[in-house]
């Protein structure tokens, strides 16, 4: 049953304090999550990301609205009778117990027969590569091995929906690239369903299966990957998912499926229209910069700035009337940049490759 | 040679910095050593040699060796035909201060965990505000303290005016000069020394180990039992010998809530300083109480560092 659903959340508003001084973390949000699915709630801090997170989980109540897990309303359930496991920010391991013990804790707490604890216990070490480092205490570990322990004491558990919190924060770079693929593993290995919270679009890019893009409080855009990158809904998304152009054009006419849109420095693009897109109305329009063509000898714009980001080279081009363009183009098999600063160069956009946003 | 010349003057000017810092670290603790000498460590010195002398007739000793001090703590010399026998009159008085201390160490950590627990979840803003309210006992002197407990529980007191205006005895409860006054006493005193450290190591606290404790199915029984108390743990340790230790040596709170009656180590001490004029013996019973603390205490730290050492492996 690939469609179960194993959380939703329906009409969820989340306020903190009262009157003047209340915050909103949380705006009529709605979401569907399914059994066996890595979701991923993407967005800046402050977003309601992990408010909606600890929703879940049943540290906080929601305002209005409801939470259900596999379809039960759980309202009335305390964090410790919910079927979820928490991975917390800074892994929250007690301090005071070793490895064996804390991966161990949630088994006893729910009073789990010494033997199957055990088994358990050991059976989790290895699936997160830690085996023979049950005796160490959590201050002994590095922040990778940490990583991995609160990792175990939580999948120990065999929950339904395991929740992330900005679990992977707390590792330096390459650490953290290791991680993702072994947490995706991980995720399809045990069939769990993910709940995973971050604010890094490569991290939310690479492991989800699909992305809930959050903004003040309210899912700006849901849908896989691909869509998220490709077909931003609106400014918010595009500008908060990788780097985009951002080009104010009016709607010229029909050409096919597509509209002709005309931008003040002469540039046209074809584009998907979105709804009640009028012919004569202005629209915001985005570019991501490896979508766009420059051509030598051109005369559409000059380039201002070049940047060596070593398989490409990005540049920032001024067009006649004083917008800027930026783009982003593998570089020759010498490695060498094709233009300088100072270039003429012409501009072309494919059709297709702009993308009309909602507002 | 220029390379030489510089690692040599950083050699040189490493040591003399290595040097200053020394200097400067004897010279901070200095004031601090004299001070622990001058006043603690030689009246220790006075106390043991006076404890093997022999009592002066007017208080004082006289310069002969002896082990009469000591030995009187537990038996009785016949002074018909110079035989021992054993007492057990002192040893009681230890004995009961021994358990009114240790009830009282219990009382305030029952009382004072709760209050440490509530100061600490506070926003960080208002906790120094109730901290300064936890300090405020200590603006008024022990003895008026004291005495206030004394009104306030006596037979005519406020606390049985009011069971008997609201008709719940007709004659008054003897509170006072009771061991019960004694605990009452010490703890009001000693209250703030426990809710200070457990209030100190609970600040500390990483809450999101309680929700983590939630999320891992412990109830709050549990989340208490499991985390919060072993993580309080240096708290409670240093509130308990903070408390203890003064209360079983306690004078002022037995002697005035006691009327006499009710002795603890600490009277029993002054009184042979001053009425009995035993000096020796004063000074024995001193020795063999803080040997009785310190001996007590290294049991405990040897056997929680090798439960400690047992769980580590």
């Amino acid at each position: 049953m690939p469609d179960a659903v194993a959380v939703e959340a329906r009409s969820v508003t989340k306020q903190f304090g009262s009157g003047q001084e209340s915050v909103r973390a949380l705006d009529d949000v709605s979401v569907t999550i399914r059994e066996n699915e890595f979701f991923t709630l993407l967005g800046p801090s402050g977003c309601g990301k992990t408010t909606l997170l600890r929703l879940i989980a049943g540290f906080e109540l929601p305002t209005a609205g409801e939470i259900l897990l596999g379809g039960e309303p759980v309202e009335h359930l305390p964090p410790y009778e919910r079927p979820v496991n928490t991975v917390f920010q800074n892994y929250a391991l007690f301090p005071h117990m070793t490895v064996l013990q804390n991966i161990a804790f949630g088994l006893e707490m729910r009073k789990v027969a010494k033997g199957e604890i055990d088994s358990t216990v050991q059976e989790m070490l290895g699936l997160v590569k830690m085996s023979g480092l049950g005796g160490r205490r959590p201050a002994q570990l590095s922040g990778g091995q940490q990583q991995r322990v609160a990792l175990a004491r939580a999948l120990a558990n065999h929950p339904k929906v395991l929740l992330l919190d900005e679990p992977l924060s707390a590792l330096d770079l390459k650490l953290r690239q290791g991680m993702r693929t072994e947490l995706k593993n991980l995720q399809k290995k045990t069939g769990i369903t993910f709940v995973f919270v971050t604010h890094d679009q490569e991290e939310a890019l690479t492991m989800s299966d699909r992305i809930a893009v959050m903004s003040q409080g309210k899912i700006q855009q849901l849908g896989v990957p691909l869509e998220i990158y490709e077909q931003p809904v609106n400014r918010f998304v595009a500008d908060f998912i990788g780097d985009t152009n951002f080009v104010s054009a009016t709607i010229d006419g029909q050409a096919g499926s597509f509209v002709r849109c005309r931008s003040a420095a002469g540039l046209e693009f074809l584009v998907t229209p979105v709804a009640g897109a009028a012919t004569g109305a202005t629209v915001t329009l985005a570019v991501r910069p490896e979508k766009i063509t420059p051509k030598a000898g051109g005369n559409a714009a000059k380039v201002e700035q070049t940047v060596y980001v070593g398989t490409d080279t990005t540049y920032d081009v001024r067009l006649p009337d004083n917008t800027r363009l930026n783009l982003r183009v593998p570089n020759a098999l010498s490695g060498q940049a094709h233009f300088a600063v100072g270039d003429s160069i012409g501009i072309e956009v494919p059709p297709g490759a702009a993308r009309m946003l909602q507002d | 040679m220029t390379v030489a010349l510089t690692a040599s003057r950083l050699a040189t000017v490493q040591a003399d910095l290595e040097r200053r810092r020394i200097r400067t670290r004897w010279g901070l603790v200095l004031p601090a050593m004299i001070v622990i000498g001058v006043f603690g460590i030689v009246p220790l010195l006075i106390i043991l040699v006076y404890s093997f002398l022999v009592a002066g007739g007017y208080g004082g000793v006289e310069w002969k060796f002896t082990t009469d001090a000591y030995v009187s703590f537990l038996f009785e010399k016949d002074i018909f035909d110079g035989t021992f026998k054993f007492v057990s009159d002192y040893l009681e008085i230890f004995w009961r201060s021994i358990w009114l201390a240790l009830l009282t160490t219990v009382a305030c950590v029952v009382l004072g965990f709760p209050t440490a627990y509530f100061m600490a979840t506070r926003p960080a803003s208002q906790r120094n505000y109730w901290v300064f309210l936890i300090t405020l006992p200590f603006w008024t002197n022990l003895l008026i303290r004291t005495y206030a407990i004394m009104l306030i529980i006596r037979d005519e007191g406020l606390v049985n005016d009011g069971l008997r205006g609201l008709g719940l005895i007709d004659k008054p409860v003897h509170l006072l000069y009771t061991n019960f006054a004694i605990i009452v006493g010490l703890l009001y005193s000693f209250l703030p020394f426990m809710v200070l450290p457990l209030y100190s190591s609970l600040e500390k606290l990483d809450f999101r180990l309680v929700e983590a404790g939630f999320d891992l199915y412990a109830t709050r029984r549990s989340v208490l039992w499991r985390i919060i108390v072993p993580l309080a743990k240096p708290g409670i340790i240093a509130g308990c010998l903070l408390v203890f230790i003064p209360a079983l040596g306690a004078y002022i709170t037995p002697l005035i809530l006691g009327g006499g009656g009710e002795l603890m180590i600490g009277n029993l001490i002054a009184l042979q300083f001053g009425t009995s004029r035993n000096w020796p013996f004063g000074s024995a019973l001193a020795l063999i109480l803080m040997a009785a603390v310190m001996s007590a205490l290294i049991i405990y730290v040897r056997t929680s560092t090798e439960r400690g050492r047992a769980a580590h492996g």
